[in-house]
């Protein structure tokens, strides 16, 4: 703190430890501190989701037209939503692999809802570096464990979209969702 | 910069020390608003207006930066967008009253400001140069609130920009083409919104220049104060901290309350409410105001109704409107008197308070319907307010006989008992000796 000029060494030797004044400036900054706290909160908060982007937070897919085999893309939250409907060959081929050889030990059935084994719904994002994985369009490969194949850096998901080889370290992520009907589901919705 | 006597920057701790020899930050501030800047121990509350108009100005860039994350400049949808921050965006409400309300509080604290110079002289050698600059930020400020003002795309924004652009046109022969060139079109539509908007972005940082010089050309001299008289020695000194960082920041506490009791509780008393309904190039609103700090110049605008002289009555207005601020630049060299406070100068004292009064006068007019008895009283007013400037000051100036001056800042606070004019702890200082 800077020194007063106005303050004799006298005057100082006469002032007990802590003064009246002592006490109102730091009773002032401090107010001041949380009223500046408080002022940053706002222009924090500004930059999150605003509410017109939150109520578009679900999304709902018709699931009869899609054929055993074949997959569409849909968007949730402004992202690539993978429907995709299994046959009978890739749900058992999903069920075969132990889960300990995995690097994201997930089973099929903790990836789907029960007694809907065959639909598998993830996010279109590649978890390593978010570019979208091929496969869930018509005629791309799905690389050679039959189920997504990102082009970016060659990561490949099987046909429960978990990782099994390439840099991404987590499963293609599956979002909330609920089954509304049997052919419906509403996206992003928790129940 | 500034006196003998200021405190020298001499930091204790080795990285200071360190910084000091590399990057001299710490000491710019400390010989800028810290002990090492020796200022009148006088100064009123009307010295807090300075370090206020600064506070407002970086809550305007602050708050207008986080806007211009959510305002989209395109006349299709700059209205809903607004909405849009007002009711979706997380704070979108605060931040944007926030910016309305910092926009009147600039005007209030800058309006303060410059009577205080006039009130007191500030404008007076050796601080001229600081009056020019201020001048120039205040006129930056004014193009700069009326651009964010058509932001909003809504009635008045429109029709104000129509309004405005339109002075343009009033310049004999070129004045078409230079309105149309201005807004890039006949009328105010998606290029003059987003050049607006571009502008509008940009001001606030070369006001934020100018602020700088304006500070930096005063604290060669140092600050004005109510006596107007030199400081003459280290007895008429304080340090700026703790003394003014103190006082200062009281006054930023009680301008703090008024802010915030207008915003949150009456943040369109100052706004129109035609400016709620969406821009309508076929509809002029039935009574188009400025916002409220424009209207004494828009009051000096409407009060030339008819041709003089071969010139056309729009272009006197214009003229006139214009010449009002700008006369500004010469009030140093109109005013001649080498007494600085109005205090001391009992005939400019009431001169200064008729012109207080004229100006609030030609506010109310601006913002009335003009009707022939307000026509009237503006003529009168307006004609009022450049005879203060161009007959009234330097008459005064030649005529007055000012009041004796205290010998020093010190002398004076002290009631004049030259004894006691060394403060306590500076009795050995020489007593109302010159400096100089």
């Amino acid at each position: 703190m800077a020194q007063a000029p106005v303050e004799t060494v006298e005057a100082m030797a006469q002032e007990p430890e802590l003064r009246r004044r002592d006490f109102i400036n730091i009773g002032a900054v401090a107010f001041a501190g949380v009223g500046a706290v408080a002022v940053v909160a706002p222009l924090v908060l500004q930059m999150a989701p605003s509410a017109d982007v939150l109520a578009e937070a679900t999304t709902e897919v018709d699931l009869s037209k899609i054929m055993p085999g074949q997959a569409i893309k849909a968007v949730y939250r402004k992202s690539p939503l993978f429907v995709r409907h299994l046959t009978p060959d890739e749900i058992n081929k999903a069920n075969a692999v132990p889960l300990g050889e995995l690097r994201d030990p997930e089973s099929l059935a903790q990836r789907t809802k029960p007694g809907k084994s065959e639909w598998l719904i993830t996010m279109g994002v590649c978890t390593h570096l978010g570019c979208v994985p091929l496969g869930a369009g018509e005629g791309e490969t799905r690389g050679e464990f039959g189920g997504y194949f990102c082009p970016c850096h060659g990561s490949t998901y099987d046909t429960a979209a978990r990782i099994r080889k390439g840099p991404a370290p987590k499963n293609l992520q599956v979002p909330d969702y609920v089954f509304r009907t049997d052919t419906t589901i509403e996206v992003g919705a928790k129940a | 910069m500034s006196f003998p006597w200021a405190a020298d920057y001499a930091p204790k701790h080795p990285l200071m020390r360190y910084l000091d020899e590399k990057l001299p930050l710490p000491r710019l501030v400390y010989n800028a608003v810290g002990a090492g800047y020796p200022v009148p121990r006088n100064l009123n509350y009307f010295w807090n207006f300075g370090v206020l108009a600064g506070v407002a100005l970086v809550i305007q860039i602050i708050t207008g930066i986080v806007l211009a994350m959510h305002y989209r400049a395109d006349a299709g949808i700059a209205f809903n967008s607004v909405e849009h921050i007002m009711r979706d965006v997380n704070a979108g409400w605060f931040l944007r009253y926030t910016h309305a309300t910092g926009a009147s509080m600039f005007f209030i604290v800058l309006y303060t400001h410059i009577f205080r110079g006039l009130y007191y002289g500030s404008y007076k050698p050796p601080r001229e140069v600081v009056w020019l600059l201020g001048v120039v930020i205040f006129l930056l400020t004014m193009a700069t609130a009326f651009m964010g003002y058509v932001l909003p795309w809504g009635q008045m924004s429109f029709w104000g920009a129509q309004v405005i652009t339109g002075f343009f046109s009033a310049i004999p022969l070129v004045g078409d083409g230079i309105r149309v060139w201005l807004l890039g079109g006949y009328a105010p539509d998606a290029a003059a919104l987003n050049r607006f908007f571009s502008l509008h972005y940009l001001l606030p940082f070369v006001i934020l220049g100018a602020v700088i010089l304006h500070i930096w050309a005063l604290h060669i001299p140092g600050s004005n104060n109510p006596t107007g008289v030199e400081v003459k020695g280290p007895q008429d000194t304080v340090p700026f901290h703790p003394y003014y960082t103190a006082k200062d920041g009281f006054g930023l506490g009680v301008f703090l309350i008024v802010f915030a009791a207008l915003m949150f509780f009456a943040p369109n008393y100052l706004g129109h409410p035609d400016n709620y309904i969406a821009a309508n190039p076929l509809s002029t609103p039935a009574h188009i105001v400025p916002e409220w700090y424009f209207l004494p110049f828009y009051a000096i605008l409407k009060s030339f109704t008819s041709n003089f002289l071969w010139v056309p009555a729009k272009l006197w207005g214009v003229l006139a409107m214009f010449s009002s601020i700008l006369l500004m630049f010469f009030l140093p060299w109109l005013d001649r008197s080498p007494v600085r406070s109005a205090n001391y100068r009992p005939v400019y004292k009431w001169f200064f308070w008729v012109l207080v009064v004229d100006v609030l006068i030609l506010g109310y007019c601006g913002g009335a319907h003009p009707s022939n008895k307000i026509v009237v009283i503006s003529q009168l007013c307006t004609m009022y307010y450049f005879a203060h400037f161009l007959l009234i000051l330097p008459l005064v100036s030649l005529l007055e006989r000012p009041l004796p001056l205290p010998n020093s800042i010190s002398e004076s606070v002290l009631h004049g008992e030259a004894q006691e004019a060394a403060p306590y702890g500076v009795a050995t200082a020489p007593v109302a000796a010159p400096a100089e």
